[in-house]
């Protein structure tokens, strides 16, 4: 399936979680917030979370700013 | 002799938590992270502003984050909405900051409403705020220096109101000293000075009208050499905080001896 991360279509194998996302993009361990087509996403719920088709995914972290 | 000598003790709150530091720093326009970390140690600062941007995916693994160099667990984090020039974008932004440091709830509201300025758009920072505040959100927010906005974003149960000296990133200093003063002497909330800072001096000044801290970036991030002058706006905030706190002598149009009239011998 296709989904569209941080603006990019992305390729997913079908049925895939957030977890899932996460550990195909090697940021499992990695301090994230994500949005599902605009909702928040839990960190805690990313196992059960499965991903569709066509989901607008974005990941996000802190960068340097003021 | 009681009179307080020791800025150690001289703290302030906000949202329930004694801060000592009142140099608080951004984290962005750094050569690189070692740098972020040396400047922003060399600042003393305990409150430091991140910003939230898409994950580079691909590319970034193994690399070191931010939050590796100003961890949460030594600083207290404070997640801009930088960048936003909507209500939506800036609530937006402040929920996914929540969720990115575990339930965190301290963030800096900023809604602009111009590139070229970068003033707030206050109208819609007033309904941003509203909504964060009731949303459980503490929120210390960048507001222009007008001291009717200062009061009602107080009002609204913001817990720190930051007006700007100048625009942010101009570096040129305080530029409404009155204004600043009586949003000061009106408000119940702490005020601290965010953005327009380009030196030392301007830092002491802020603090001499009684801010009760500074937030500031580029005059760090951007000065030559930038641990070097977080190390100076270190000591201009504890100096104009002291020279605050002491009381300044009235000014005088003409000159008044130092030395005693009596007893000239000649």
């Amino acid at each position: 399936m296709n989904i569209l991360l941080n603006g990019t279509a992305h390729e997913l194998p079908e049925n895939s979680t957030a977890r899932d996302l996460v550990i195909q993009l090697g940021l499992a361990d990695k301090r994230l917030a994500m949005e599902v087509n605009r909702e928040i996403i839990p960190r805690t719920t990313y196992q059960e979370h499965l991903l569709c088709d066509n989901d607008k995914v974005e990941i996000v972290h802190a960068i340097g700013g003021g | 002799m009681s009179e307080p000598t020791n800025l150690q003790d001289d703290g302030f709150v906000i949202a329930g938590k004694t801060f000592h530091s009142r140099l608080l720093v951004g984290s962005g326009k750094y050569r690189d992270l070692e740098e972020t970390r040396r400047a922003t140690e060399a600042s003393g600062a305990e409150i430091i502003t991140v910003a939230l941007r898409r994950t580079n995916v691909g590319q970034t693994l193994g690399e070191p984050n931010l939050l590796d160099v100003i961890p949460p667990s030594k600083y207290t984090i404070l997640p801009n909405t930088a960048g936003c020039y909507t209500i939506e974008d800036a609530v937006r932004t402040c929920r996914l900051a929540r969720e990115l440091l575990d339930g965190h709830k301290l963030v800096k509201l900023e809604v602009l409403g111009d590139k070229k300025t970068l003033y707030p758009d206050v109208t819609a920072t007033l309904e941003a705020a509203e909504i964060l505040v009731k949303d459980g959100f503490d929120v210390m927010v960048y507001s222009s220096d007008d001291p009717i906005l200062a009061k009602r974003l107080e009002d609204i149960g913001c817990c720190a109101v930051m007006p700007l000296a100048a625009p942010i990133g101009s570096g040129l200093g305080i530029q409404n000293k009155y204004n600043l003063r009586t949003i000061i002497e009106n408000a119940n909330v702490p005020i601290l000075v965010d953005a327009g800072v380009g030196t030392a001096s301007d830092a002491a000044i802020a603090m001499e009208l009684g801010c009760d801290g500074v937030l500031m970036n580029t005059a760090i991030a951007g000065a030559k050499n930038p641990v070097l002058m977080a190390s100076a706006m270190k000591k201009a905030i504890e100096a104009g905080r002291e020279a605050f706190l002491a009381g300044r002598i009235p000014r005088k149009r003409y000159a008044s001896a130092s030395s005693p009239v009596d007893g000239t011998f000649f």
